[in-house]
């Protein structure tokens, strides 16, 4: 079928393969046909409404509109006929009525303007229509200006088909036909989500960023340069361009890498000033003599100089060493601790943990994958011997069934989620699984409110259903896995009737499930904190892992386990050793003949043992076992459970070295703080939770005296008497190459000329790999480890002390512990004050209103703050995002442990909710 | 629901989840107005009838709820109640409808006959509890001028009968006497079907009849029916029929008639169609200006599964709401999806990809109506008769109404022959050979055979064969604005030659001098560019009027 054809194009013979339109095979051929509905760019369909490229086919009676038009063999086509150039040239002269003037055009060099310059046109012969709509700046992010709309429908795909949003819908009819937002609401006041998609798929400004339009909504001072680069924020990756004016990043837009093919969230297209905010800490501070640490004291990040004075450089950088090196020198390397950053580069991830190993010699080095997903990372080094992806998020596009269970990527990886939503549209079968509603339920075939902590209840009776019904995949049972009997014991009792009441879904629903999910030809399952942040989270992980292989989902293109990373670089700091129980490319520390080839390369004797988690350190501080810590890019006083004893252990520390970018809550407890390069400023490769290793390119200057962090973790380790002499990030990357395998084909030079390598790749002249495990498993005997769960219950069940369920997590607006996306003013007016989450029926009972001060309260702590409706949540549960540093929920958090993964169960504690006005009545 | 910050841009209201909250209350309304109806996508233009009729407008509320029990988004449910002109939505703070709607027809035949007169009196004499407004072609146009209280038309309408339609709460269709089951049955009528039932006549047999006949498609676009069912040989099953009932041409009303005399042999036809070409299922999407007819058909269908003589062959029958767009073939199939009716871009044509992305045959009601007797009869039965269709006939003749005439008849023929001649005190001045879209002709034109094909030399076309005839009262300026005002405000506003060409036309013609060169580029574009026909014809009353009577249009 997919033979070429030959056909006629403007007198020329011409082949063309099967589902090429004529438009493309015209600007293959270099003449480019104008066109503005058409948006030459993955995702988007043809539609062929404007009629700007339509193209005379010869024994056709009408024109034939070339951007969605294949030819067919001997067919004759002209681009150039009289006919067709006029009806072109008509239509833009018809479009251009009606468009504001040149001099006030909101996008002056749009696509639009750009065709009629193209024609030679600047003023039409048409009276304009008598309607002019008004300018809608209802939105932080967006202007819409929809007197230069020209219908085009761009917009609505864009949000309908490419990110599936749907808040965008073309009303009315006819002349009258309207771009509206839900209802024809105000863009502000609706279910956008900001993605932006539209405004970078509009051809007329009709929608354009706010930031970039003038009081006049006119688009004045063109960027001065683009550089391509990387979005900072979550483990999707999105490549993206930042246009810049005067040094200062005046807009961006997505890019097509191969995990967001041009697509972008609210955070990465609007939330990038944030390296300009007020806040920013320009110049190195020591802590003054006489400002004690108070770990329940907050100090105004804007002036950090009551507690802190300038320094030099050369002060600050003595001082930090020296404070480490006395420690060190005196107590011992295991009285040290260093946190490197998931947010970091793999360059500066490999700098943070050889300094910790060479310089501190300890292994005492973590870094918050600890608190996202060691559980995950446990199970499958346990089950597959590798901690990463069998395949990229966008095999969703394969699959005919997806699993979404405990995770939420509408809000924390929205570009995936548009892929998955993509697939569903397509007919994928998709199954959610999470306690509470979520922005994929609308698309799921099938939505398992299950109740919370019941993970292992739910996947066991699947895992049962599987096995008793016969839909076990023998062959590859036998081919490529081992513990099957014990797994068919262990699941035995887990009948979908007996774990209904457990799990609160009943066994129809669970057998249809797990049904699909096996008997489909390509299942998927893709996993998140839901899954990972319990104390069984290992056992959750496991679960899934057994379903998988059970049924050989696993290796196949639209196959495989997906455990959606969350921080932009949590794989690759991962990879890079970051992690106390592994060196690079996860070496056991423990390993003789391992640790032999880093001490060669690293001149000294290495620890032995395994170091300490994230938070085993604070508990080693509070046992002062630990006395100095050196972090970088990290904020464990927001980011820890019960974040009140984490707070007490920094400030009980003897030193506390902090390299960051803003006054955190964990440099506010600080003895010397570094001021450090944002993801803007700084060159360094990243990978991606599809194992797609991607260039970062510097933007703009560091700011004032900020320093890139390779070059401080660099001066730090010299002074406390290593011997570094890296002279820019690519140099660290090399020597990385040196002992990581899966750095295997991937050069700086290939990285500059392609943007993006995935991993493993075989050669320098190979793509990567995107689907591992196609023939068996990185074992020691090839096969994959199946492992039997039990019930383990959360740590803190509600009790009539504390009733309630608390959950955290992301809203969409906000990144982690809030210290980027609280200082990105677009974001932070979006989503500006802490607000915990209860569906209506809730706060009716508990005399709860929208908007009411609530007073929620958990044995390690308390917080107040606003009230939000959100039917999302089900009964008996609260849900509080944990980016707020004004009601932090870690204070609230339980820190008890998963004990393999040693991941503490943020996803789980209980807590007792109060109006506030309540308790002051009470009180009275 | 939002409130101001520093930069002067609103803010929505942080204590409640993004945009439009769902009332439990209207959710309680739209679950029990939907009982336990299937929550598919493509009923949700009979579910927004529901609500409608119910209430007499969609509130925000009910379609929010509506929304959130389909599964859909805010928007994909507003930008289908916007579309379609029988949904009144109402937002927070605007007022509701009044409970009881008066459509006046502002058609060309109803025009000619005062509808405007009447729209204005209307207006001023009934009360704030009646909405009076214009409404496009309601397909009587033989009993000009016309209105519709609720339901129920009112022929040769006037104030005093309105009114007292309005007064009494009469507002119910009032259903024709037809030919109903046992009396069709009693003429012959199911026993070809039962003969193709019991396997005495064979699928290819009755297509090639079909074929021998020379029937071609009498919704207007004349292509050789037998030629379109071939197109579905080979094509993946399942297949289905889509009859096409959406009769909006204005001057049309010969499909009503069809369903309104002699609903089985439409329904007999259904089901060899079906049959021949071996679809599972048939959709008959009719015009919501027929409530009628619906009637009827709801009745006939669940009569016939009753007599279990459908064969297995599911009948849908699906209500428009007032687009003449859907009458487009491939408009209509979105339509029945439940979707705007927006035409499809072809390639691919219907019978590749049609209803729900499955091979489809769709047909005219009236082209349908035909196949049991060219079956019956033979297919060179039908070619001896001279093809006979149904001709619409309105305007200034003494007796207009639905008339049977061979192909080929001309405009003087039906005059004087089948409609008892001119109006008294009118002559014959020019004439609509093909409703809104054929062409403007003038009297001396009056000889040509009216027959697909004949006219081209005029720049004109028979179409659905609706006939408008004018007379020396009659304004040719008038008439044009009134058709290209309907095509502007039908057209569906997909692309820009037919949305912004139709709004230009309308302008461009009511200058005083027209601009006939830039007339005719327009036009030129319009129908050289133009996705349907709608945006191709509707250049076509104003270019024939240009070239027939361009002495006399100012």
């Amino acid at each position: 079928m997919s033979t070429p054809i030959t056909f006629t194009l403007d007198g020329q013979e011409v082949e063309a393969t099967p589902g090429e339109t004529i438009w493309e095979i015209s600007k293959r051929l270099g003449n480019t046909i104008p066109h503005l509905c058409h948006r030459d760019k993955p995702g988007y369909r043809a539609d062929a409404n404007c009629r700007a490229c339509m193209v005379d086919i010869e024994g056709e009676r009408v024109l034939a509109p070339s951007c969605r038009r294949e030819p067919t063999a001997g067919m004759n086509v002209s681009t150039d006929s009289e006919r067709a150039t006029k009806a072109r040239n008509m239509v833009l002269e018809m479009l251009l009525a009606d468009q504001p003037e040149r001099q006030v055009a909101h996008d002056p060099d749009s696509l639009l303007w750009k065709w009629m310059d193209k024609a030679g046109l600047n003023k039409s012969r048409f009276p304009a229509h008598a309607n002019t709509p008004e300018t809608d700046s209802s939105h932080q992010a967006m202007s819409v200006n929809l007197d230069a709309c020209i219908h085009c429908n761009l917009c609505v795909r864009a949000c309908r088909e490419v990110q599936v949003n749907d808040v965008i819908g073309m009303a009315h009819r006819g002349a009258h036909s309207e771009i509206v937002f839900d209802f024809g609401d105000p863009m502000g006041d609706s279910t956008c989500v900001a993605c932006g998609e539209c405004v970078q798929a509009c051809p007329t400004g009709a929608l354009m960023p706010a930031a970039v339009l003038d009081e006049h909504q006119v688009h004045a001072g063109k960027a001065d340069r683009q550089v391509d680069s990387l979005c900072p924020y979550c483990g999707v990756g999105c490549q993206m361009t930042f246009h810049v004016k005067d040094e200062k990043i005046q807009y961006v837009e997505g890019r097509d890498g191969p995990a967001n093919e041009n697509r972008l969230c609210v955070k990465g297209r609007f939330g990038f000033d944030y390296i300009n905010h007020p806040h920013r800490l320009t110049k190195p501070l020591v802590r003054k003599d006489d400002a004690p640490k108070d770990s329940t004291e907050k100090l105004d990040p804007a002036n950090p100089y009551t507690h802190f004075r300038e320094a030099t450089w050369e002060e600050a950088l003595d001082r930090a060493a020296s404070g480490l090196k006395t420690i060190r020198d005196r107590d011992g390397s295991q009285a040290l601790a260093g946190f490197g950053s998931a947010k970091g580069s793999n360059e500066e991830a490999y700098m943070v943990q050889k300094l910790v190993r060479q310089g501190f010699g300890t292994n005492n080095v973590d870094h918050c994958t600890r608190l996202c997903h060691a559980s995950s990372v446990a199970a499958l080094m346990e089950g597959v011997n590798s901690g990463a992806v069998s395949a990229p998020f966008t095999a969703a596009k394969e699959s005919d069934c997806i699993i979404v269970i405990g995770a939420r990527p509408n809000q924390n990886h929205p570009v995936a989620a548009s892929f998955l939503k993509n697939a569903a549209k397509r007919g994928a079968t998709l199954i959610v699984m999470d306690p509470r509603g979520q922005g994929l339920t609308r698309h799921a075939t099938h939505m398992l409110q299950f109740k919370p902590g019941s993970d292992v209840a739910l996947l066991n009776a699947m895992i049962h259903t599987i096995i008793e019904e016969g839909l076990v995949d023998e062959q590859f049972v036998q081919g490529y896995t081992e513990g099957f009997d014990d797994l068919k014991r262990g699941v035995k009792d887990f009948t979908p009737e007996k774990m209904a009441d457990v799990c609160g879904i009943d066994a129809d629903t669970v057998r249809a499930v797990a049904r699909e999910y096996a008997t489909a030809e390509r299942s998927i399952i893709f996993w998140g904190m839901g899954i990972s942040q319990h104390v069984h989270g290992t056992d959750n992980a496991r679960c899934l892992i057994a379903l998988s292989m059970i049924t050989g989902q696993i290796g196949r293109p639209g196959t495989g386990l997906h455990p959606l990373r969350g921080q932009n670089n949590v794989q690759g700091a991962s990879d890079a050793g970051l992690i106390p129980m592994f060196y690079p490319d996860y070496k056991p520390v423990t390993e003789d003949g391992i640790r032999d080839t880093y001490e060669r390369q690293w001149g000294r004797d290495l620890d032995h043992e395994r170091g300490l988690t994230v938070v085993e350190i604070m508990d080693a501080v509070h046992a002062d076992q630990i006395k100095g810590i050196y972090v970088m890019g990290e904020n464990p006083a927001m980011s820890d459970p019960d974040a009140g004893h984490a707070r007490q252990a920094l400030a009980k520390l003897e030193h506390l070295v902090v390299q960051d970018i803003f006054l955190t809550e964990t440099a506010m407890l600080a003895d010397v703080v570094l001021p450090a390069s944002a993801f803007a400023e700084k060159t360094g490769t990243f990978t991606n939770t599809n194992r797609q290793v991607q260039l970062a390119r510097q933007v703009v200057p560091t700011p004032g005296e900020a320093r890139q962090d390779w070059w401080i973790i660099q001066e730090l380790a010299n002074r406390i008497g290593q011997t570094w002499i890296y002279t820019h990030p690519k140099d660290v990357f090399a020597e990385m190459r040196l002992t990581m395998r899966s750095l295997n084909g991937i050069t700086w030079e290939r990285l500059e000329r392609e943007d993006v390598v995935t991993y493993p790749c075989d050669s320098d002249d190979q793509p990567g790999h995107d689907v591992i495990f196609t023939d068996g498993f990185p074992t020691e005997n090839g096969r994959a480890k199946l492992v039997p769960t039990t019930l383990i219950p959360p740590a803190e069940l509600p009790d009539d002390d504390y009733p309630i369920v608390l959950t955290t997590g992301r809203v969409l607006e906000h990144w982690h512990t809030g210290a980027m996306t609280r200082r990105a003013s677009t974001l932070n007016a979006i989503e500006p004050e802490p607000v915990a989450h209860l569906n209506p029926y809730q706060m009716k009972e508990m005399g709860i209103g929208a908007g009411d001060t609530i007073h929620v309260e958990s044995r390690r702590g308390q917080v107040e703050l606003k009230a939000r409706v959100d039917r999302d949540v089900p009964d008996g549960m609260v849900f509080i995002p944990f980016c707020y540093h004004e009601a932090a929920a870690n204070l609230l958090t339980n820190p008890q442990l998963d004990p393999v993964g040693k991941i503490p169960e943020f996803k789980f504690c209980a807590v007792r909710v109060k109006p506030v006005a309540a308790t002051v009545n009470a009180a009275e | 629901m939002s409130v101001a910050t520093k930069n002067g841009r609103s803010r929505r209201s942080l204590y409640h989840s993004k945009g439009r909250q769902v009332d439990d209350q209207a959710l309680n309304d739209i679950r029990a107005l939907l009982g336990d109806n299937p929550r598919r996508r493509d009923l949700l233009i009979e579910h927004l009838h529901l609500v409608q009729d119910h209430y007499k407008h969609l509130s925000a509320p009910h379609l929010a709820a509506l929304a959130k029990e389909m599964k859909m988004s805010l928007a994909e449910i507003y930008e289908v109640a916007t579309f379609y002109h029988h949904f009144d939505v109402v937002k927070e703070g605007d007022s509701a409808p009044p409970q009881l709607t008066i459509r006046v027809c502002d058609g060309i035949a109803c025009e000619m006959k005062g509808a405007h007169d009447l729209i204005a009196e209307l207006g001023r004499s009934t009360g704030a509890d009646v909405r009076v407004i214009p409404a496009p072609c309601v397909g009587a146009c033989d009993h000009a001028p016309v209105a519709v209280v609720g339901q129920r038309q009112i022929h040769h309408a006037t104030v005093g009968s309105v009114s007292e339609a309005a007064n009494s709460g009469n507002i119910l269709p009032e259903i024709p006497t037809y030919t109903e089951f046992d009396a069709y049955v009693a003429g012959g009528g199911y026993t070809t079907w039962k003969d193709c039932l019991a396997g005495q006549r064979e699928r290819q047999e009755v297509t090639a009849l079909v074929s021998e006949s020379g029937l071609r498609g009498l919704g207007g676009a004349g292509f050789p029916t037998g030629t379109k069912w071939g197109f579905l040989d080979n094509t993946p099953k399942p297949r289905l029929l889509a009859i096409n009932a959406d009769e909006g041409e204005p001057g049309t009303f010969k499909d009503r008639h069809i369903i309104d005399s002699d609903p089985h042999r439409l329904l007999e036809g259904v089901l060899l169609a079906s049959w021949a070409i071996e679809a599972d299922a048939a959709y008959i999407y009719l015009r919501d200006e027929y409530p009628q007819s619906r009637e009827i058909l709801l009745l006939e269908i669940a009569r016939l599964k009753h007599e279990d003589l459908t064969g297995g062959i599911e009948l849908h029958l699906r209500r428009g709401a007032g687009a003449y767009i859907c009458g487009e073939e491939s408009a209509m199939l979105e339509s029945l999806e439940g979707k705007r009716g927006l035409p499809r871009n072809r390639p691919p044509f219907p019978a590749q990809r049609g209803l729900f992305g499955r091979p489809t045959l769709i047909n005219n009601v009236e082209t349908i109506y035909w196949i049991r007797d060219i079956v019956e009869n033979g297919g060179n039965w039908y070619k001896d008769q001279g093809r006979p269709h149904f001709y619409s006939v309105s305007g200034r003749v003494k007796n207009p109404g639905v008339k049977l005439a061979p192909a080929g008849v001309s405009v003087r023929q039906l005059i004087e022959e089948h409609c008892g001649g001119m109006e008294d005190g009118h002559t014959f001045k020019a004439y609509l050979p093909g409703g809104a879209s054929g062409g403007v002709l003038p009297a001396d034109k009056g000889d040509v055979p009216l027959d697909f094909g004949s006219l081209d030399e005029f720049g004109c076309f028979i179409g659905s064969s609706a006939v408008v005839i004018f007379s020396d009262e009659d304004n040719i300026r008038d008439i044009c604005r009134n058709l290209v005002h309907f095509f502007e405000d039908e057209s569906c506003g997909q692309c820009t030659p037919c949305r912004v060409g139709c709004e230009k036309m309308l302008k461009l013609i009511d200058a005083p001098n027209w601009d006939t060169e830039l007339i005719r580029e327009l036009s030129d574009t319009m129908r050289d560019a133009s996705i349907c026909g709608l945006g191709q014809a509707a250049p076509n009353p104003v270019l024939s009027a240009i070239r027939f009577f361009g002495d006399n249009l100012s």
